[in-house]
């Protein structure tokens, strides 16, 4: 009985997010079956690759769905969001370039240095929004307004002018398939970012104390978790998460563009974390919600382009439909349903009581 | 005995911020002498600071609009989206009534404007402060739905045709004794748009509201301790939700006003807007964490952003780039003087 209660509280979390899921897939249904539909196809080089729109859809929620566990970590822990995500991404690519511009060719192995490179890069960036959030006690969403505000003029001045092209099979077989395997790889890398974390969590116990420290900062720091290094670790791994999805950027395009790379993504990211039924307030997470999230909100965007709704036009309905959600997730329609549940619950106990 | 009470209590959360709006008044007149000093030309002639209030009166509109939110603990980024989408749809509304006697079409856009504030504020106020949602999703969705609904109004930019419009946008209030004489020997007075009059005495307005009206005060009220407030029988969903409806209305207001500075609609008009009112708030002594704030200091932290960009806009760095670093930087540095400011004022205390 205790074990199927735990089991529903920690569904209930995800209640929200698994039904507006399921009714986006039945919307789709309705609408149009052939929205399912996956075909194999031979793309430009020649590649068995499979394609549709869940494929798509899996596909280019990639840099969100990265982006959005990260985003987890630090709502969780430090009670606030980080907008400079999308700046610092930009910054991040314009570092791989630069290093992969330095080595001349490009082969597997210099692109893991300059995603090494770019990681480190980031990680100083994010330490500087840590240490601002951490230790002089500046709200998160302000702390990060500074990069948020400048982040791609770095990124410009670090790579000049130009908007650089990469041109190789190893940056096509990173930003879309590899030759002889029919899935794109951006899918396999947040496989492995989602599976790594998740290998954290349960070998340390970073996620306890990273949730006790947003449920309470003083609690956690008496009970010997130090607030500053989980704060600051949250943003660290939020930099690994934002390189990645910034390799996966750069390669998907075969170019860098300051301007465009990971543009807008950080606002997506909030609402993936919050549509997932984290508290943006901090404290307790789920990492899955927010992945889920993410694919919603890319979802929901393939959905009404596939309704040929112009792509300069597609906000207003995703802000319709972020709209409901929330509401549908919110504490007080939540208590209201519950109360309506009960009372519901409670009429039939009371007609078998006459009855008995 | 609750005179006296309440008198403590009302004094508190005022003096950090008129510590940090001083600091944030210091700065800007040091840095406009440096200018006057280094740079001198433009800086040395009233008609300059003239120029930043007319360049800026939209935002230092929106930005006392989300200085009150912010003072009432939350936070409002649809601003940018509300003015874009007010001044699209007074362009077109505008365009559409063209033979219409001037006077009327005009009160009618400016009523227009108001009622498209007005309807963004009353859902997000509603959505916030009774359903308890938290205010950077509601206002995030608020802002996709205003872009959105510019561009389905229209993508491409909309010039305004209407005449008795443009002359409203030419009219000027001229101040012959502030003005310079120019090379050929005549006067030219000083120029101030009625938009930048409006800005100011939104600014004048906010203020005593926030400090000698009740609904001001308990805006202090809920945002330094919403519990405490709530104890004290304040009102506290209606007062959050006023105060959203109050932004909403004078986001409408400042896309209006951007009409008048520049008479053209266009899907990307006050982008970023948002960020720079919580930057010039912030400036201002503002806190984001609520229950401190002044709309004075809010209108110094537009002018110190407004200064920085026309210093760089004039020095040899002339790029969009430096400035985005300079006031990034700038940014920084307030944001890192408040906090040690304030941190070192709490030790005092104690």
């Amino acid at each position: 009985m205790t074990n199927q209660k735990k089991w529903v509280a920690s569904l209930s979390q995800l209640l929200i997010p698994l039904v507006a899921l399921g009714l986006l897939l039945l919307f789709n249904l309705f609408r149009d079956p052939g929205f399912f539909s996956i075909q194999v196809a031979v793309n430009n080089s020649g590649n068995r690759v499979l394609t549709g729109n869940l494929i798509s859809i899996i596909d280019s929620a990639s840099e969100l769905a990265i982006i959005a566990m990260g985003m987890t970590l630090v709502t969780a822990a430090c009670g606030g969001q980080d907008i400079s995500v999308g700046a610092v991404g930009a910054i991040s690519g314009a570092v791989l370039v630069k290093v992969l511009q330095a080595f001349g060719g490009i082969t597997l192995g210099t692109i893991l240095v300059a995603l090494v490179v770019a990681c480190l890069a980031t990680i100083c960036f994010k330490l500087f929004n840590g240490t601002l959030v951490a230790v002089f006690k500046i709200q998160p969403m302000i702390a990060t307004l500074i990069l948020y505000s400048c982040g791609r003029s770095i990124a410009y001045w670090i790579n000049g002018d130009a908007t650089p092209q990469l041109s190789s099979p190893v940056v096509s077989a990173i930003g879309m398939t590899i030759p002889g395997i029919p899935i794109p790889t951006p899918i396999f890398l947040v496989l492995l970012v989602g599976l790594l974390l998740a290998l954290v969590f349960r070998f340390t116990n970073i996620s306890l104390y990273t949730q006790s420290v947003g449920i309470n900062q003083g609690a956690a720091r008496l009970n010997g978790i130090n607030p500053v290094v989980i704060k600051l670790l949250s943003f660290v791994l939020l930099g690994v998460c934002v390189s990645v999805a910034s390799l996966i950027g750069v390669c998907r395009l075969g170019q860098l563009n300051h301007k465009t790379l990971l543009v807008d993504i950080e606002m997506d990211a909030i609402l993936a974390v919050a549509i997932g039924g984290n508290n943006l307030g901090g404290g307790k997470f789920k990492l899955s919600g927010s992945i889920l999230g993410a694919y919603i909100i890319q979802m929901l965007t393939t959905t009404l382009y596939a309704m040929k709704v112009s792509p300069v036009n597609v906000k207003a309905y995703k802000a319709i439909v972020i709209i409901v959600i929330v509401v549908a997730g919110s504490p007080v329609v939540k208590e209201k349903l519950t109360q309506l549940w009960k009372r519901l619950r409670g009429g039939t106990a009371g007609a078998r009581k006459e009855v008995g | 005995m609750t005179d006296k009470l309440n008198a403590t209590r009302r004094r508190e959360p005022l003096t950090d911020a008129q510590l940090l709006m001083t600091i944030s008044i210091g700065i800007f007149v040091a840095m406009y002498a440096l200018a006057m000093i280094f740079m001198g030309g433009g800086f040395l002639k009233v008609q300059q600071i003239f120029d930043l209030l007319n360049d800026n009166a939209a935002l230092i509109i929106v930005s006392c609009s989300l200085t009150i939110v912010m003072i009432g603990g939350g936070i409002n980024i649809s601003v940018g989206g509300v003015i874009g989408f007010t001044v699209m749809a007074c362009a077109i509304f505008l365009n559409n009534n063209a033979e219409g006697s001037g006077f009327l079409s005009i009160t009618l856009t400016v009523l227009l404007a108001l009622g498209i504030g007005l309807g963004f504020g009353l859902l997000e106020g509603f959505l916030v402060s009774y359903l308890e949602i938290q205010p950077f999703i509601v206002t995030l969705a608020g802002m996709f739905l205003a872009r959105g609904l510019t561009t389905i109004l229209s993508v491409n930019p909309v010039k305004v045709a209407h005449e008795g419009f443009q002359e409203l946008v030419k009219a000027k209030i001229k101040i012959p004794w502030l003005g310079y004489t120019a090379q050929n020997g005549n006067l030219i007075p000083a120029k101030l748009e009625i938009g930048a009059v409006v800005a100011l005495c939104v600014v004048l307005l906010i203020y005593l509201m926030l400090r000698y009206v009740r609904f001001g005060r308990n805006i202090y009220a809920l945002g330094g301790n919403r519990q405490s407030a709530l104890m004290l029988g304040i009102n506290v969903k209606r007062t959050c939700f006023w105060s959203y409806v109050l932004s909403g209305l004078l986001s409408g207001l400042a896309g209006f006003v951007f009409l008048m500075h520049k008479p053209a609609g266009n899907a990307s008009v006050a982008m970023r807007s948002e960020m720079d009112a919580i930057a010039a708030s912030i400036i201002g002594g503002t806190l984001l964490t609520g229950g401190v704030g002044n709309v004075v200091g809010t209108l110094f932290g537009v002018m110190i952003l407004a200064t920085i960009q026309k210093i760089i806009a004039l020095s040899p760095l002339n790029a969009s780039w430096w400035q985005e670093m300079a006031s990034g930087a700038m940014l920084g540095f307030f944001i890192i003087l408040q906090s040690v400011v304030l941190s070192h004022r709490g030790k005092g205390k104690k």
